[in-house]
């Protein structure tokens, strides 16, 4: 989240000589994190992308066969294309019940984040199974599919059925920054809208849903991002034809051996997500940063 | 978009009544007529109705029964935004999101209006709230003073017949307030629309407004100019909430006068029982003793609890004991009394100077 200044408080005065001490010693109170960053997140990924370029021999060779063997890239643009429809249909089913919420009562308010949080709780693999037995040929699923007409339908197996499942595990990461947003929408802004003759839809759509996009795009992003790395999921529910980028990684690390290649994988999925951060970033520029007080110093205001 | 005509900014409120749920009344029957033009204030205390009854005229309230017309035309069914009010919200209610000009635009952009007649109109209307060169800015950059401008300028630049203002300027401080008053009042005399102001500063009501309607739980206590609510309140509560009152809850004597925990005084109109005794501070003399006190004045011994001089005039806080409390306003030069907290005085005032109020107006 942006840092957020409200508009009311007073810029507090630099502080004078006696706090210089406190101040030198801060930095100190960051080592142990930096020191265990460095040890098991930058160093490990340093190797990563050294061997990327190494191994088996020096070059960009890993890199071009990631783009020309033909295989990888269908399923990088698999992992791509179900990133983009969690996400996707996370927005619009977390949009309006993060709305809800901002509505709700506060007992209806705390019951709705249960709700969400419920499968957040629980074990990745219990979750996983859950949906496994829901989904199989016979299943609950099957068989509502079947009341509505769409007769034997295989979910179990598909990318489908990977991203029904993923959809609902990453609800939390979009309906929370969502509401976080949403919340700090002064309200008022609605009526201002409507006493300023745009009817009740028109002040959503020009006043709201702008106001709101930060908290989508916050959303959006980590969602997809998550989504991105899923191993389980597609592991359990999906089937070796469908496999997600996470899948051939493993099998490259773990089973062929292959170290640069599956580097070159990682490094590849790492760009990706950078640039939809830097992506995201943009959306929730400065003036999105500006609404966020001003709607925190209305709330102060009264 | 309709050209308001001389009756056009007329509004009328009928047996007005607001109930939430089955809860009790919000808004009890309110009945006003709100000419064309009139700046009119809807004064009380927090939880009084007034706020009610302003989104009711605004719209953002349903209307439990009763009426409204705006120029004799009935728009309770209408949504807010067919309303065509403006409206001024305390926390200015801005849009972070668009600039100063985009915010003026913006009821003008709802109203399909040409967009060179846009930018006309907000370099007009900016002009008029003294903001020139400011619509490149956005909200946040601007001082809470300026974000209201901004904000009147919003209210009145699709040229409504009448401005809903929801005390705009309880946000603010003091000194700010004051100019922000005087914008108001230049505004109001420029644009010569209807303004209905709702707050709960009774300063700030009494310098701006033509007319005040007192609201107290619910209801109107009493309408009238601010002149004519200060020299005849009519109720206690209106006595006490508007200005300083020295109020003394005897009875009316039979055959005329009033008596007070045995103060017997002189009362020009026999009032039935029920009814309080005011004294508005600058009324009140002091005298040290008895024989200070003309002939036909009414007087009250009581204590003096605290002085205050404040260069134009001298303020005295009296006590009258029996749990009765009030203050003298005196020319800073006064004499008589000799003067120290602590001190007995004698307070005294022409009987012609005092109203007798209802406790209750229901009855």
């Amino acid at each position: 989240m942006p840092a957020i200044t409200t508009a009311a408080a007073p810029e507090a005065p630099p502080s004078p000589a006696p706090g210089g001490r406190r101040r030198a010693a801060g930095p100190l109170l960051l080592l142990p994190a930096l020191v265990a960053l460095t040890l098991f997140f930058v160093l490990p990924l340093l190797s990563i992308l050294l061997d990327s370029f190494t191994d088996p021999e020096p070059g960009l060779g890993n890199y071009a066969s990631l783009f020309t063997d033909g295989y990888t890239l269908r399923v990088l643009g698999r992992t791509l294309l179900v990133a983009l429809v969690v996400t996707v249909a996370g927005v619009t089913l977390a949009y309006p019940y993060a709305y809800m919420m901002t509505l709700a009562g506060q007992t209806a308010r705390a019951v709705m984040i249960t709700v969400v949080l419920v499968p957040f709780w629980t074990s990745m693999l219990a979750r996983n199974f859950a949906w496994m037995v829901l989904m199989q040929d016979g299943g609950v699923v099957q068989g509502l599919l079947g009341l509505v007409g769409l007769g034997e339908v295989t979910l179990l197996g598909t990318t489908t059925a990977v991203a029904i499942s993923m959809t609902q595990v990453l609800l939390p990461f979009m309906v929370l920054p969502m509401f976080s947003v949403m919340q700090q929408i002064d309200r008022r802004l609605l009526l201002a809208g409507q006493s300023l003759g745009a009817s009740r839809l028109a002040t959503f759509r020009k006043v709201y849903f702008p106001l709101s996009l930060p908290g989508v795009a916050a959303g959006a992003s980590l969602v997809f991002v998550l989504a991105l790395g899923f191993y389980v999921t597609p592991a359990l529910l999906g089937s070796p034809q469908s496999s997600l980028i996470a899948q051939v990684i493993s099998v490259r690390t773990r089973e062929l051996l292959d170290f640069g290649g599956a580097g070159a994988m990682g490094v590849f999925m790492l760009v990706v997500t950078l640039a939809v951060l830097a992506a995201s970033r943009r959306l929730t520029g400065p003036g999105a940063a500006a609404g966020a007080a001003h709607a925190i110093a209305g709330r102060n205001d009264r | 978009m309709t050209t308001p005509t001389s009756d056009g900014g007329r509004i009328e409120l009928t047996s007005l009544c607001k109930r939430y749920g089955s809860g009790p009344l919000v808004v009890d029957d309110v009945t006003l007529d709100i000419a064309s033009g009139e700046f009119l204030t809807l004064l009380g205390p927090s939880g009084s109705g007034k706020t009610t009854t302003l989104n009711m005229i605004a719209g953002f309230t349903d209307v439990t029964s009763g009426g409204i017309r705006l120029g004799g035309r009935d728009i309770a069914p209408l949504p807010p935004h067919k309303r065509n009010f403006g409206m001024v919200f305390q926390n200015y209610a801005l849009f972070p999101h668009m600039t100063v000009a985009q915010n003026i635009a913006f009821p003008l952009r709802e109203r399909r209006v040409p967009k060179a007649e846009i930018a006309r109109r907000v370099a007009e209307v900016l002009e008029l709230v003294d903001l020139t060169g400011m619509d490149g800015r956005r909200p946040d950059e601007l001082s809470g003073g300026q974000q209201q401008r901004v904000a009147l300028a919003r209210a009145v630049v699709f040229s409504p017949s009448v401005l809903l203002l929801d005390e705009p300027l309880s946000a603010l401080d003091r000194k700010l307030r004051q100019s922000l008053q005087q914008e108001i009042k230049r505004l109001h005399q420029e644009l010569k629309l209807t303004f209905v102001f709702v707050t709960h500063d009774q300063d700030e009501a009494m310098s701006l407004s033509d007319r005040i309607a007192v609201f107290n739980d619910g209801r109107i206590e009493k309408v009238g100019t601010p002149a004519d609510l200060y020299r005849n309140p009519g109720t206690r509560f209106v006595a006490r909430f508007l200005g300083e009152s020295n109020l003394f809850d005897g009875s009316p004597r039979p055959g005329g006068g009033y008596e007070w925990h045995g103060c017997k005084w002189a009362a020009d109109d026999s009032a039935p029982p029920g009814h309080d005794l005011v004294v508005r501070p600058e009324r009140l003399r002091l005298a040290g003793t008895p024989g200070e006190v003309p002939e036909r004045a009414n007087r009250v011994p009581a204590t003096v609890t605290g002085l205050y001089f404040q260069g134009t005039h001298q303020r005295v806080e009296l006590d009258y004991g029996h749990g009765s409390t009030g203050s003298a306003v005196l020319p800073p030069d006064a004499t008589g009394a000799e003067l120290r907290p602590g001190g007995g005085v004698i307070a005294y005032w022409d009987p012609g100077h005092q109203v007798l109020v209802t406790r209750d107006p229901r009855t």
